[in-house]
């Protein structure tokens, strides 16, 4: 119970201090609107449809990596992640209380798009019941990708360069622009081992219909790619943070 | 209520805290007195858990705070160095995250916030964002904060060091009350007066060791000292000087006397001096003496013969504020 009221209030903070702060938010709507315009002129016969998987992608993508990355660097470097690290409860309740906030904003960040194609097409036939848990679990593997910078960098443009550093390579891998069958070979181990492939092919698979693979094994490894990378963040959290 | 055994904390081959082991009563105000650099901070983080030691144990309220360092937590107030309050948030709000954190519900959390702002003089300042606060008031709100939870042992890094002097009267005057009220308190600092006038206990830190420990009068004896007694009377230096010197130091053998420019005549000697036989010499003669007072070595000039740290290297620090 003690524990619950420090994880909610450490969530309510957050979001009323970082992602609920205008630049923040206009940032979230911004950035994916002009995804989605910029893919819209580039191939205007294209149907939103097909497109509407990657912009998804991408918006929950970006809107997680860095925000997480650079909130706790920006805390660390105030000093006030200390308190959180001194607070009677575990780590992985203080580690998911921040990453809550995050993929909360990821989540919002993904319906952007979403609301934006509401106006010129007919979503109907969209199965809502795989693309809200695929897009939570995108959110969820961004966030903890960005957890995993945070621990690595020491400041906040280091946390930055690190997110770009991660995210570019991973937009073009995760068979979001080119499907994975057009990618080289020996690029393609490399993509399987991108959570952001499963939850691509998820949403394919929701929006249009055209999954590669099975989703019930996209969930199960996206499930299992966060709890690894959860398990990975905590130990390196532990390991640099409690020197 | 604490008890250290033989930490030490190594980073790379250079060690900051050698094998220091000390026990911290319940109710008393326990301090470690010492330079920058000396090891106070990194033996603070490893009692709160924020650093792992490299050898030793440690607990607190009997919990061992490597092993159970949640349960250690709750009882456990702390105060850092340099504020780590959120700046974005007002004075107010920071409190009631801080008693969030330890699981106080919403109305316990805003009462004890009210309380704390007054207690510390800051119920004006409780809708100002933290980051326009001074630096005094910064230091106190940092304080209250680790007092949400009435934590049963405070863990103080250096509470007065770069503040103003009001704000560190009020702080030194907070720290004394919460030892009235039962708190067992370790605090830090490289003010000598401060560790004379706060603590029950001192530990003189140096190089990562303790040089010495006790209570101030206990430090004093540890040192050897001659007894120096200081006498003013209704003569003036001329007048004490012609004969009265070298009759003392014959009527009183084994002692030094000399007369100061001040007018007042010093006696020392190896051993105490006892007053009545002096006293009658004066009056004999038909002197008034109107104060005959013990000097005693400062707890500074302890300080410097058990550390071998010149008081010069406290006292710059002090200039500096006390930043590493
Ligand atoms: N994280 C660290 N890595 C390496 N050396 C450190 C670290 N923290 C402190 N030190 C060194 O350990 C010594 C003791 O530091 P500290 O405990 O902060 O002293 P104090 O608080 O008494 O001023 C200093 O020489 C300091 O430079
Ligand atoms: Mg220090």
């Amino acid at each position: 119970m003690k524990s619950w009221i420090a994880f909610w209030n450490i969530l309510k903070k957050d979001v009323k201090n970082y992602y609920l702060k205008p630049p923040n938010i206009s940032w979230g709507i911004i950035f994916p609107l002009s995804w989605t315009l910029m893919q819209l002129i580039r191939s205007p016969g294209g149907s939103i449809l097909t497109l509407l998987p990657g912009l998804i992608s991408m918006s929950v993508l970006f809107g997680t990596t860095s925000m997480l990355a650079v909130t706790i660097t920006f805390e660390r470097s105030g000093r006030s992640f200390e308190r959180l690290m001194l607070a009677p409860i575990s780590l992985s309740i203080m580690v998911l209380a921040k990453i809550a906030g995050t993929v909360l904003f990821g989540i919002f960040n993904a319906f952007v798009p979403v609301i934006f194609a509401a106006f010129f097409i007919d979503l109907r036939a969209v199965s809502w019941a795989v693309v809200i848990p695929a897009v939570l679990l995108i959110a969820l593997t961004s966030a903890l990708l960005g957890l995993l910078i945070a621990v690595s960098a020491e400041q906040v443009f280091e946390a930055q360069t690190f997110s770009n550093f991660f995210r570019f390579p991973m937009l073009f891998l995760c068979g979001l622009f080119i499907p994975l069958s057009d990618l080289p070979v020996f690029l393609r181990p490399i993509s399987y081992c991108l959570p952001l492939t499963y939850g691509t092919d998820l949403l394919n698979g929701a929006i249009t219909g055209a999954n590669v693979l099975p989703p019930l094994l996209s969930f199960g490894l996206l499930l299992l790619f966060a709890a690894a990378l959860f398990l990975i963040s905590r130990h390196n959290i532990n390991r640099k943070w409690i020197m | 209520m604490v008890k250290v055994t033989s930490l030490t904390k190594k980073y790379g081959d250079f060690t900051a805290v050698n094998d220091i082991s000390f026990e911290i009563r319940k109710g008393e105000i326990f301090g470690f007195l010492g330079p920058n650099g000396a090891g106070k901070t990194s033996t603070i983080n490893m009692m709160i858990g924020l650093s792992r030691p490299t050898a030793g144990e440690i607990t607190v309220g009997g919990i061992d705070v490597k092993e159970q360092i949640k349960r250690a937590r709750a009882i456990m107030g702390i105060v850092p160095d340099e504020s780590n309050l959120y700046n974005e948030m007002d004075g107010f709000e920071n409190l009631c995250f801080c008693a969030a954190l330890y699981g106080m519900r919403k109305q316990e959390r805003e009462a004890k916030a009210r309380l704390l702002l007054e207690r510390f003089g800051l119920k004006g300042a409780g809708k100002r964002p933290f980051k326009a606060y001074s630096k005094g008031m910064r230091r106190k709100l940092t304080i209250a904060a680790a007092l949400i939870h009435s934590p049963q042992v405070l863990f103080l890094d250096e509470p007065t060091t770069g503040i103003d002097v009001e704000s560190s009267r009020q702080i030194r005057e907070m720290i004394m009350g919460l030892k009235r009220q039962g708190v067992t308190i370790f605090l830090t600092t490289h003010y000598i007066e401060e560790a004379e006038r706060l603590c029950d206990r001192v530990a003189f830190i140096a190089d990562g060791q303790i040089v010495a420990s006790g209570t101030v009068p206990e430090l004093m004896e540890s040192v050897a000292h001659d007894h120096t007694i200081r006498f003013v009377t209704d003569r003036n230096a001329e007048d004490l000087a012609s004969e009265l010197v070298a009759e003392l130091q014959a009527g009183f053998a084994g002692s030094k006397v000399e007369v100061r420019v001040d007018h007042s005549l010093v006696m020392v000697s190896e051993r105490r001096i006892p007053l009545l036989p002096v006293m009658e010499f004066f009056h004999d003669r038909g002197i008034n003496v109107y104060e005959a007072r013990e000097l005693r070595p400062s707890l500074e000039d302890v300080f410097v013969e058990l550390t071998g740290i010149e008081s010069s290297v406290l006292k710059k620090d002090k200039e500096r504020g006390g930043r590493r």
